[in-house]
């Protein structure tokens, strides 16, 4: 990396970084707390997380212009672990998953992350709007009227002020009026006060207060493995929304391992697992951010506000939060996947719903995504695995041409040999059949099996069999079983 | 007399309708050139790199969005250069027709209604407004 791009990066855009910083910022406040309030945390865990990682990302990250904090995604996968074993654990866990990414971003790991397929990830971003929004029916219950009222005037507040005027996130005026609203009129309605401690100083380093031992590694390695597919695919995703929008490319392994080194960093200063924001990095490039210095900002002035404002923050009514959740749950739904339904192929509107079922009713993407993932390597195999056969005549009545189209490996074997009508072949008075592969390709050694025993199969009828067309590859590989196969 | 105009097309009904009256004004003229600009706002950019991922593929399904276009620009000869950017509409295209000097801006409406209007903006009244040349706003 030499100097002039590193001061591109940072300075290259100072004006318009630092407007959308701190717009981003603000932003940012309500879903630290909302997420942290998910996780069953104090909203300080959160608080504390999107203040670390948003500034160490801003010097390590890959992708300048992307927002990274504490997500939805990585809170939702902590809830039972929060719950059977509380912070410690969890902070531990939060400094593995680092690791692993740093791993994983080193030993290129990352690049596996292409064979997800669109369907499971259209999956992951639906299910994720999904569970964040029940998350909030639980602020529901046992609650008066009032809460409805103030929620209605949060999502009109958020929907309609854009129209007016769209330099302050919308979110951030609605918090401040409903707020103020409940206040005013004396509702007594649960606040963020009541969901834990605010933070009032900065985050200090400190050693989770585990035992360092083989029970305690058993316990957090399955949340850290969750955590790291789950923040380096979310990541990614969001760097390839950021790189398109901004036009520009971005090195994956070095945000691999960046999201790594912030998430090491976020562990031992008393924070949660987080990752790179959708939601959160569109508003940054629309604000005008591109650069490093956008990311520090929003860390920064996050952390200054908190601190600043903490006796005003917890004042904020949770019925304000949840309206707040309910916007980014709708937003962060993919609502194009469900007009192009009847455009795109069944099966992966079938792998996109699996994937969907199973993270609601497991509440883990990561164990959503495996499954989307093996469904639609099972239609890839059923779909790749069809054998098209056109017969032709030969040269002359004696002789027949079969072409076949087909990828021929162990799924589809079965089907290419019941393909060929052999009795129908003898009795036509065929002598010599040739086999055209040239649009097909051999891919294992049940495929040259196969080819055998076609061939062997037409010579107990008397007819004799030749391959025309085979490609460099797929010969090369019938030499060699076949040599092995003969060599028995 | 139009030869240097910009077109802002997504490849929506309106726009190929908008782009017939484009091609109209300069395919009679000698050396005349359109250009195209395709903008692509944010939420637009995280619904394609769900749907398609590659960027790759982005670009050429995007491409293939004007491909209507093309054909019959192709057809009738006139040579013309697509632009693809990102941003809000407007905005986007406001200064992208300011910076270079067209004679006239050609863009389709999309046909809202007032109240569709009133929360999605009108994106050709943005640019009629805010362009410094003629702009033609097709229905």
């Amino acid at each position: 990396m030499n100097v002039q791009k590193l001061k591109k990066e940072w300075f290259g855009n100072v004006r318009g970084d630092v407007m959308a910083g701190m717009v981003v910022a603000l932003a940012l406040i309500p879903e630290a707390i909302a997420f942290s309030i998910i996780a069953g945390v104090d909203p300080q865990v959160g608080l504390y997380a999107s203040f670390c990682i948003a500034v160490v990302i801003a010097f390590v990250g890959g992708r300048p212009g992307m927002i990274s904090a504490a997500t939805g995604a990585m809170a939702l996968l902590m809830v039972t672990l929060v719950a059977n074993h509380g912070l410690e654990y969890l902070l531990a866990a939060t400094v593995l998953t680092g690791i692993l990414q740093v791993i994983f971003g080193f030993s290129g790991l990352s690049r596996l992350m292409k064979f997800i397929p669109r369907s499971v990830m259209v999956g992951f971003v639906n299910s994720l709007a999904i569970l964040i929004f029940i998350a909030q029916i639980e602020h529901f219950e046992g609650e008066s009227w009032v809460m409805y009222a103030l929620v209605a005037l949060t999502l009109l507040i958020i929907y309609t002020f854009p129209l007016i005027s769209k330099a302050i996130p919308s979110t951030m005026i609605a918090i401040i009026v409903v707020s103020a609203f409940a206040i005013f009129m004396g509702f007594n309605v649960r606040d963020v006060g009541d969901m834990g401690a605010l933070p009032s100083t900065l985050p200090i380093f400190l050693i989770p207060d585990i035992p360092l031992n083989f029970e305690t590694l058993a316990i957090i390695f399955p949340y850290a493995l969750s955590l790291t597919v789950v923040g380096l695919l979310e990541s990614l995703l969001t760097s390839n929304i950021v790189d398109d929008m901004t036009d520009t490319e971005s090195n994956k392994n070095k945000e691999s391992k960046g999201q790594g080194y912030a998430n090491v960093v976020t562990g031992f200063f008393g924070g949660m697992a987080g990752c790179a924001m959708i939601g959160q990095s569109v508003i940054n490039v629309k604000s005008g951010g591109s650069g490093r210095l956008s990311s520090l900002v929003a860390g920064v002035f996050l952390m200054f506000l908190i601190i600043i404002l903490g006796g005003l923050v917890v004042q904020i009514p949770m019925a304000a939060l949840a309206g707040v959740m309910i916007m980014v749950s709708i937003s962060t739904f993919d609502w194009g996947s469900i007009r192009a339904m009847p455009k795109i192929p069944k099966s992966d509107t079938i792998v996109m719903v699996l994937t969907v079922i199973v993270v609601v009713y497991t509440h883990n993407l990561a164990i959503g995504v495996f499954a989307g993932v093996l469904l639609s390597m099972v239609f890839f195999a059923a779909k790749i695995s069809r054998v098209k056969l056109t017969e032709e005549e030969g040269s002359d009545k004696t002789t027949k041409v079969y072409r076949v189209q087909a990828q021929l490996f162990f799924a589809s074997v079965s089907e290419f040999t019941k393909s060929f009508d052999y009795d129908k072949d003898a009795e036509a008075g065929i002598k010599h059949i040739d086999i055209d592969l040239s649009e097909s390709h051999v891919w294992d050694d049940s495929a040259v099996e196969a080819l055998d025993k076609v061939k062997s199969k037409y010579k107990q009828k008397d007819i004799t069999t030749g391959f025309i067309g085979v490609n460099k590859e797929s010969s090369r590989l019938i030499e060699k079983l076949d040599g092995m196969i003969s060599g028995h | 007399m139009y030869k240097k105009v910009l077109l802002a097309a997504d490849g929506s009904e309106n726009s190929v309708r908008a782009a017939e009256h484009a091609m109209a004004m300069v395919e009679h003229e000698q050396d005349s050139h359109m250009d195209i600009i395709f903008a692509v706002d944010g939420d637009k950019s995280k619904s394609d790199v769900l749907k398609y991922g590659d960027s790759n593929v982005i670009n050429s399904k995007r491409k293939a969005k004007l491909a209507p276009i093309e054909t019959k620009l192709k057809e009738k000869n006139i040579s013309y250069d697509i632009h693809i950017k990102h941003g809000d509409p407007g905005p986007t295209i406001v200064k992208f027709a300011n910076e270079g000097s067209y004679q006239c801006v050609i863009i389709g409406s999309r046909g809202l209604n007032q109240v569709q209007t009133m929360v999605l903006g009108s994106v050709s009244h943005k640019v009629a407004k805010r362009v410094q040349c003629p702009v033609m706003i097709v229905k």
